[in-house]
């Protein structure tokens, strides 16, 4: 089998078979939220798996998408899922503009410049209180989805609804991510990965198809940042900070940047340590921090991608 | 008139406090290539640490002295165990080791001292001394003074010292500068060691002036390192006018456009700088080795 | 023959040093025309001028009589130039066979949303430049590492992998920097066979190779390079009797040898 068919198989096992092992309605809640990080990290994936790019500023992305949600439905009367789509879309259009000029820098220039980006968001969506109500956060409008299921006598909690709902978004996501993995333009992204120089000479327009990776992942973090919105039912601007923005690239890197399933894993463990663990809290930075320079530091490749070299030097 | 005036007094008090925090950029650049993200922490350990000391009974003189040997230490510290270790790393694993170490010292300095806001006295009182009908704080000119000792004494170390030769030997290529018998490890140990220092005096300076938290490190690090790039990448004297430079317009946007926004015009300023004059007002052009 | 490779008055200066001066010759199809020169002659530089990856200071490069001077590697392979590099630029992480499909970018490359989502036109794509693929790394004997990860391959290997990547763009001129440097004998005589084999196609080659047993023997013509100015040039026998050639770089190998 290949890559591609388990891990989605993988992680369908895990959405559907976990609530048999959920002891209360709380932990649905705790793995949407799960799989929302994932769907986010998973756009790292593409960008600094795939690509070799790297952004400290991709929380941006998110804070649009959850804005979009309340934004669009009261001041353009749209449906919460069009908002979504059209946060993307403002998202995708953001990054592509942004991206043009800030992806040809390179390292420690682009960290910068992308923290900058995110860092400018979250700052307009504090500052500009007429229309986002300021730090206090915001109300978001429900998706109404749940009511269509319970009219055709599907019958679940809000909080079941979200999990499944999330669920999905994180295997389509995952799908589109590892198509992508293994097409032409994959292999063009991970060719100037390997080395820019190499892929100009066979053709590859780097700079197009950096912009398409940063473009992609932005969408996928919009997309988590409207998930987010919309189950919360709530948003603040601090979706955008530049702490989420350093958590997407723990996660990330703590599972295996290169892998979407370890960064899938990831994402779940740094989500659920502070859901488990009330002292985590007071910890969180610590750990966050530490986590960052360990990986990088013993496991470059992270987590799950280092114990399955680690497993397959046990078999020789 | 007067109100320009204070603006570009103000302006260039954090300015200095920028240029300190890119000269600290500036070292570690020169002696191994990396950007330690981790700089502004060193502001922040700098004032946290005189503060708690202060407040612990000891005078701020002994206080300072020993907040910034102590962030010398957190310096030294930082390269041993994250930065030595991921020798040879790709840009991305350092970028990501450093951001760590900047959340991680947050992350304890939050712990160790309180999220609280704190200050400690001037040096030399409270009582503005007014210049062309504008005002500034005597705690301003140690400010300016601070970093003007240091450019000063940075400059002199580099270009009249052996060790500051081996340090710039070592970041030309550190290969020859070991086979000239160079201890490249201990120009490393010695650059971040001053780079903390440096980072820990802006904190000491600055304290009285605008206060200080645990959380102050990243906007100092984005700042300063705006303001390193804006002079040129590892060129001290662009440290020193970039960082002026970079508080001047912070100073003038907070002014003349929106104070909310003043935090944006160092990003607005990497950003035009990367794309006008990517190698900055005193850096040289580097082309790819293929 | 028209020429398909035209150079001429190229040069570059790095920091107001002249690197490279005043160097132009010609490429015809089928033709083996190599650089050589002592190190630091300026043989690499001109290559990354050629191909694109520096932008030159003076003079032109005409590919097919069109001015290609300073355009984009990538735009240059769509008009049929491709090369390898001295020090390997392979991508390490992908598999033997993933590194040859790059080299089929050009040919495989479609719509974005067919890649994302798997479309069959995609798949079609991808699976004829993966059987051309496979094909040429047959052809340089690395049929069998296909499913490898290219950081697992010796040097020479990975030599012969760059040089089937470079080929899998059909290129009508091919750069080849030191392509048997670091090989053994028979691996040497192969890459000399694979190098006549690609010419004799009609391919246009221009070579820097250390190697002067295989430059005299594959040459038709030889450009000699010191200080970045072109001393000399002509057929192998002409140029290897040069007293100026012989005092600049044969001189020169002889002494350390």
């Amino acid at each position: 089998m290949t890559t591609k068919r388990v891990t989605l198989l993988i992680l369908a096992i895990i959405v559907i078979a976990s609530p048999f092992f959920f002891p209360s309605n709380f932990y649905y809640r705790v793995g949407s939220l799960i799989f929302v990080n994932g769907l986010a990290v998973t756009g790292m994936v593409i960008l600094i798996g795939y690509a070799g790019q790297i952004s400290l500023g991709h929380a941006g992305f998110a804070g649009i998408g959850g804005y979009a949600c309340a934004l669009a439905p009261v001041h353009l009367g749209l449906h919460p899922g069009l908002a979504a789509i059209l946060g993307a879309a403002i998202s995708g259009a953001l990054a592509w503009a942004v991206g043009r000029p800030i992806l040809r820098l390179k390292g420690y220039y682009l960290a910068v410049a992308t923290l900058g980006l995110g860092i400018l968001v979250s700052m307009v969506l504090a500052n500009e209180a007429w229309l986002t109500r300021g730090p206090d956060g915001i109300e978001v409008p429900d998706l109404g989805l749940n009511d269509v299921l319970e009219f055709v006598g599907i019958d679940i909690s809000n909080a079941q609804f979200w999990y499944f709902f999330s669920g999905l978004a994180l295997v389509i996501g995952a799908w589109i991510a590892l198509n992508l993995y293994d097409s032409p333009t994959g292999r063009a992204l991970r060719a100037l990965h390997g080395s820019e120089i190499a892929a100009r000479t066979v053709g590859i327009d780097v700079a197009r198809l950096k912009l398409q990776a940063f473009v992609i992942s932005a969408v996928y973090a919009s997309i988590a940042g409207s998930l987010l919105a919309l189950q919360n039912k709530f948003i603040t601007p601090e979706v955008a900070g530049f702490m989420h923005s350093i958590e997407m690239v723990t996660m990330a890197v703590l599972g295996g940047v290169g892998s979407v399933l370890g960064a899938f894993f990831g994402a779940a463990i740094l989500t659920t340590l502070p859901q488990v663990l009330t002292v985590f809290q007071e910890y969180e930075q610590i750990l966050l921090g530490l986590v960052m320079m360990l990986c990088m530091i013993f496991m470059r490749e992270g987590l799950l991608p280092s114990i399955l070299r680690a497993l397959r030097g046990k078999d020789k | 008139m007067a109100e320009l005036m204070q603006f570009l007094l103000s302006g260039v008090t954090v300015g200095a406090v920028y240029a300190l925090v890119a000269l600290g950029f500036t070292i570690i650049y020169n002696a191994s290539d990396v950007v330690n993200f981790a700089q502004g922490e060193f502001v922040m350990l700098g004032g946290m640490i005189t503060v708690f000391a202060h407040m612990a009974g000891l005078p701020i003189p002994l206080a300072a002295l020993i907040a910034i040997a102590g962030t010398a230490a957190m310096g030294v510290a930082l390269n041993k165990l994250a930065i030595e270790p991921a020798r040879g790393a790709p840009v991305v694993s350092l970028i990501i080791i450093t951001i760590g170490a900047s959340i991680f010292i947050q992350g304890v300095a939050q712990l160790v001292f309180d999220k609280q806001l704190h200050r400690f006295p001037a040096f030399s009182g409270d009582t503005p001394i007014s210049i062309f009908g504008a005002t500034i704080l005597p705690q301003s000119l140690w400010v300016l003074a601070g970093a003007i000792v240091v450019f000063v004494g940075l400059w002199a170390f580099f270009t009249k010292t052996l060790t500051g030769r081996a340090v710039l030997a070592t970041s030309n290529n550190r290969l020859a500068a070991q086979l000239v018998g160079i201890n490249t490890n201990w120009v490393m140990t010695l650059s971040f060691a001053l780079s903390a220092a440096i980072g820990a005096l802006a904190g000491v300076l600055v304290t009285p002036i605008t206060n200080i938290s645990y959380g102050v490190g990243i906007a100092y690090a984005l700042k300063g390192f705006a303001a390193a790039m804006l002079g040129g990448m590892g060129v001290p004297l662009g440290a020193l006018v970039g960082g002026i430079l970079l508080g001047l317009i912070e100073a003038l946007t907070a002014g003349y456009l929106s104070s909310v926004y003043k935090d944006a015009a160092a990003f607005v300023v990497i950003l035009i700088v990367l794309f006008v004059m990517p190698s900055g007002i005193f850096g040289r052009k580097s082309t790819d080795r293929v | 023959m028209t020429t398909l490779l035209e150079v001429s008055g190229l040069g570059i200066t790095f920091g107001g040093l002249k690197a490279v001066q005043d160097v132009g010759f010609r490429v015809n199809p089928g033709e083996i025309v190599s650089v050589i020169g002592p190190n630091g002659a300026g043989k690499t530089t001109l290559f990354n001028m050629i191909s694109g990856v520096y932008k030159p200071s003076s003079g032109t490069v005409k590919l097919d009589g069109q001015d290609v001077t300073g355009l984009d590697p990538f735009l240059l392979a769509r008009r049929g130039l491709s090369r390898t590099f001295q020090n390997l630029q392979i991508f390490q992480t992908m598999t033997v066979l993933e590194n040859a499909i790059a080299g089929f970018h050009l040919q495989e490359k479609g719509s974005l949303l067919a890649d994302l989502l798997h479309l069959p036109s995609m798949k079609f794509r991808a699976r004829a430049a993966e059987t051309e693929a496979r094909t040429l790394l047959n052809r340089v004997r690395l049929g069998n590492a296909a499913e490898k990860e290219a950081s697992s391959l010796s040097y020479g290997a990975l030599k012969r992998l760059e040089i089937a990547r470079a080929l899998a763009l059909k290129p009508r001129v091919l750069l080849l920097d030191e392509p048997a440097a670091g090989c053994n004998a028979v691996e040497t005589e192969e890459i000399d066979h694979l190098i006549a084999e690609v010419a004799a196609s009609g391919t246009a080659i221009l070579l820097v190779e250390h190697d002067m047993k295989m430059v005299m023997r594959i040459s038709n013509h030889i450009v000699v390079l010191d200080h970045g100015e072109k001393i000399a040039e002509g057929e192998p026998a002409v140029v290897s009797r040069d007293p100026k050639v012989i005092e600049a770089y044969l001189g020169t190998e002889a002494a350390h040898a």
